[in-house]
């Protein structure tokens, strides 16, 4: 795959944000990539640590999807979650976030050079966080995210409406990501 | 777990999001803050019972124009640094510009003064405490709905983020403490509702990083 320039991953997130499925699961895939590269670079103290920073800030992304603004940055808004992330981590680990450079406005540029693809495999396993999840929000997840069903093939096998099941997915990433924040 | 199946998750269902909803969580929780304000204002307060008659001052406009301005100034920087990466541009220097009009006037009018007893009542005027302890007091339920929206959305500056939800909900409080409030000369108003102001303000900075963390 190549790899996109600034314009060609803003058309795919606009895209995905109108509800195209794949053309977000092109970008999520070169946003993987970008946050790989980074993480690499800023968390070499962690490297047992990138895949799940890469997971973690995707799932953030994935969450907080909607406060991404067509007239700004596409790879300014990644890296500013990214950096969110790592300087996050830092702090939970007592590091030394000071010894980053916290606004480097030149980091946009060495953000986007990535590394070859391979297979990442991170150490925490979300589908094992995920069934510990509460039934409102694991069964709609379940069905939707990792069966692939529709919204209302989950509804009809769940007996929930289908709006509770659009919410549930919604709440339940979200609390996902409280999760694997608190337990990281 | 492999990331590619974490892309496969995310990507698969409803993905379509408003970008429109920021500004529409940051406006509702500002609306049911004021709300809550205007109503403990006029309950435990009360407008001025002169109300009618100190419309036709211009003191009355600008005490009221002041905090109205900075609080519209503090939800467009609030709705910025709601976001990712977003910067404060024009938003930063309409902060600013309230605060220098009123310090501006306030400096002429300690300027006109022909004591410093004169300037010094000028500034304490009969209800310093008062006001100031009432902007802190009333803009806590403005406090609590600008944080809790706040914290549903992505500030990356917390410090920042938090900070300008403060004011955003001290700059109401004032505004309507403005309406119960019969000091005229803008010393006492540069003085003790930008304190006031400053409270919620540098409560929001302090616990920012705890409060909307994400």
């Amino acid at each position: 795959m190549s790899t996109p320039d600034e314009p060609g991953l803003r058309a795919l997130l606009v895209l995905a944000l109108a509800g195209d499925n794949a053309a977000y699961a092109e970008f999520l895939g070169h946003v993987g990539d970008r946050l790989r590269g980074y993480f690499r670079r800023r968390a070499a103290a962690f490297p047992d640590d990138v895949e799940d920073l890469v997971q973690e800030a995707m799932l953030a992304l994935h969450n907080q999807r909607h406060s991404y603004r067509s007239d700004e940055p596409v790879t300014a808004w990644i890296y500013a979650i990214a950096r969110y992330k790592l300087v996050d981590l830092l702090r939970s680990r007592a590091a030394r976030p000071a010894l980053l450079p916290l606004d480097d406005d030149n980091e946009d540029a060495a953000f986007m050079a990535c590394p070859a693809p391979q297979v990442f495999e991170a150490r925490r396993d979300l589908v094992a966080l995920v069934a510990a999840l509460p039934d409102r929000f694991r069964l709609p997840i379940a069905g939707v995210k990792i069966e692939g069903l529709s919204v209302a093939e989950t509804a009809q096998r769940t007996g929930m409406s289908e709006s509770a099941v659009k919410i549930g997915i919604h709440r339940g990433l979200k609390e996902l990501a409280r999760r694997v924040r608190g337990g990281a | 777990m492999k990331t590619g199946a974490l892309i496969t998750m995310l990507s698969r269902g409803p993905i379509a999001a408003d970008p429109g909803s920021t500004e529409r969580r940051l406006a509702a929780a500002t609306a049911l803050g004021a709300l809550v304000i205007a109503a403990v204002g006029l309950v435990v307060l009360g407008p001025r019972p002169d109300l009618a008659s100190a419309a036709g001052r211009p003191g009355f406009w600008l005490k009221l124009a002041f905090p109205a301005l900075l609080a519209l100034a503090a939800f467009v920087a609030s709705c910025r640094l709601a976001r990712p990466g977003a910067r404060l541009g024009a938003a930063g220097w309409a902060l600013a510009a309230p605060f220098v009009v009123v310090a501006t006037l306030a400096l002429i009018a300690l300027a006109g003064a022909s004591s410093g007893g004169e300037a010094w009542s000028l500034v304490r005027g009969r209800s310093a405490l008062g006001c100031f302890a009432a902007i802190v007091l009333l803009a806590l339920p403005g406090f609590a709905a600008t944080h809790v929206a706040m914290r549903s959305l992505a500030p990356t500056r917390l410090r920042a983020a938090g900070a300008v939800a403060g004011l955003l909900a001290g700059a109401v409080a004032a505004a309507v403490y403005a309406f119960h409030c019969d000091e005229m000369a803008v010393p006492f108003v540069a003085v003790w509702y930008v304190l006031g102001m400053a409270v919620p303000t540098a409560a929001g900075a302090w616990l920012g990083p705890r409060l909307l963390r994400w």
